[in-house]
């Protein structure tokens, strides 16, 4: 039985298309469909009901510490407010999962997973853990709204002061009042777009939704669902777990090396991946150039031999094509080589082309 | 949700339009809702021939690619071509958006009219 987000309601009264979603139930899309609230959020703002994500309390007096140990990107020197990202690797150097850590304050981490990987994090993190340092599930209290788009802070000043909201890409504000609501506002998102993912009780979540719909009516704003999240995200580029990372697939692979710091004197899985070497296989964006969208588990041909496999594709709305996103041979994954996909029994042509595929003007903060 | 009175409707969510052996093939208003934005249409040959719950073309949205199965046996006359680079047209008015037209109709599945297929479709959405 998959469970309810305190925003239900509000989704069945939006029209939602309500569809199972790593044990919750959400909305694919609400009455104007993917197309039209993707294109809200690349041209205007949509709110997004992202409560099912994981929210993981990191406290202790060697948190720091059991962050770098866990996490392969580096915690140490962060402002309090600052957000980093990282892959969590198993000791194969394979992905557990991708999250962002917020530092709150010295010693007070929140750790913000994807849904389907919470339990298995929150067990991973509590057996690998060193000290005195906790990590406690606190998803039932939190939920979490996302406003995404160019016209998002233009929303969000209407019901909360300038200096209350972050301007910073990856850095959050804690305990601001939206209307009577304590809010954590951070600026993150999963879109490619300016946007903020907005933290609060979940008792808090219905109230909190409506003013910010109300707030945006004349912006534009309206409901987004997971199917424009995930053309948003492909088409931004954006990796999804389970996607292009599992437990098998090493951050390298996956185009995250940036986030792996190897020169840090140990992280869980840091020897496997030293072991491992340079990747064979690489993550890549296409280019569909026939016709047909290039979805996930096709397999790829250059020159009529087997080069990889693909991972997530859609047709993005925005750009106008269908792209798709895949795991190469390192050989063949410049930009420019031209890939066969089988798709039902057809051969669709695609181009590597360099990630991502949109990328969004200059922020205007 | 429309379903116009004249025509006949599949348990595949496909309308079809008798005239005399011909007969113009469709997908329905539930079909096009619940598929979503389409961005791709395949349709067949002119002149291939079509058999009752096969496979005939197949529409793609944002979604997910689907078939889409013929209600009737018979000959391809003509498809609607304007359909391959505006999909969307299915989306915005599904019964205009004619997906081919069968000449010598020889066979045809049992149909619903629209007061069955209302209900049908109803069933369906649970």
């Amino acid at each position: 039985m998959e469970k309810q987000t305190p925003l239900f309601g509000r989704h069945v009264e939006y029209h939602g298309k309500m569809v199972p979603f790593a044990g919750w139930l959400l909305p694919v899309q609400y009455g104007s469909g993917i197309v039209s609230e993707h294109m809200a959020v690349r041209t205007k703002c949509g709110l997004f009901d992202v409560s099912h994500m994981g929210e993981i309390l990191c406290t202790g007096t060697d948190a720091e510490e059991n962050l770098n140990h866990l996490l392969t990107n580096c915690y140490t020197q962060m402002d309090d407010g600052q957000a980093r990202y990282s892959p969590m690797c198993n000791e194969r150097g394979g992905v557990l999962d991708d999250l962002i850590v917020y530092k709150q304050e010295e010693n007070r981490y929140l750790i913000v997973v994807n849904a389907g990987n919470k339990n298995k994090d929150l067990d991973w993190m509590q057996a690998h853990r060193l000290g005195d340092t906790e990590f406690q599930d606190i998803s039932e209290q939190v939920a979490q709204i996302a406003i995404q788009g160019p016209l998002s802070r233009q929303v969000l000043k209407k019901v909360i002061s300038a200096q209350d909201i972050p301007e910073r890409y990856y850095s959050a504000r804690f305990r601001r009042k939206i209307g009577d609501m304590e809010c954590m506002i951070a600026k993150t998102g999963y879109t490619g777009e300016d946007g903020y993912e907005i933290y609060v009780a979940s008792g808090c979540a219905v109230p909190l939704w409506e003013l910010l719909m109300e707030a945006g009516k004349d912006d534009g704003l309206i409901p987004c669902g997971l199917g424009a999240r995930d053309t948003l995200r492909l088409e931004a580029g954006m990796p999804l777990y389970g996607h292009e990372m599992n437990e098998e697939t090493t951050p390298m692979e996956a185009g995250l090396g940036s986030f792996v710091k190897m020169d840090k004197p140990e992280f869980v899985g840091k020897e496997a991946i030293k072991a491992a070497g340079p990747a064979k296989r690489k993550r890549v964006g296409l280019k569909v150039l026939g016709r047909g969208i290039i979805r996930e588990h096709c397999l790829l041909y250059a020159d009529g031999n087997p080069a990889g496999v693909s991972t997530s594709g859609t047709h993005c709305p925005y750009l106008g094509y269908p792209a798709a996103m895949a795991f190469v041979d390192v050989d063949i994954s410049s930009p420019g080589q031209l890939l066969e996909a089988e798709v039902r029994g057809r051969r669709i042509q695609a181009e590597v082309v360099k990630l991502p595929f949109y990328k969004r003007k200059q922020s205007d903060k | 949700m429309n379903y116009p009175e004249e025509l006949l409707y599949s348990k595949s969510h496909e309308w079809v339009k008798l005239e005399g052996e011909d007969a113009l093939i469709g997908l329905t208003d539930f079909a096009q809702d619940a598929l979503g934005d389409l961005v791709y249409v395949n349709l067949p040959e002119p002149g291939g021939e079509l058999t009752v719950g096969e496979s005939f073309a197949d529409v793609e949205s944002v979604k997910a690619v689907s078939d889409v199965y013929s209600p009737v046996s018979g000959t391809v006359a003509e498809i609607n071509e304007a359909l391959l680079d505006a999909p969307e047209e299915i989306n915005q008015s599904p019964y205009e958006a004619w997906l081919v037209r069968v000449t010598g109709v020889t066979d045809k599945e049992e149909l619903m009219d629209a007061e069955a297929y209302r209900a049908f479709a109803e069933t369906e959405e649970n």
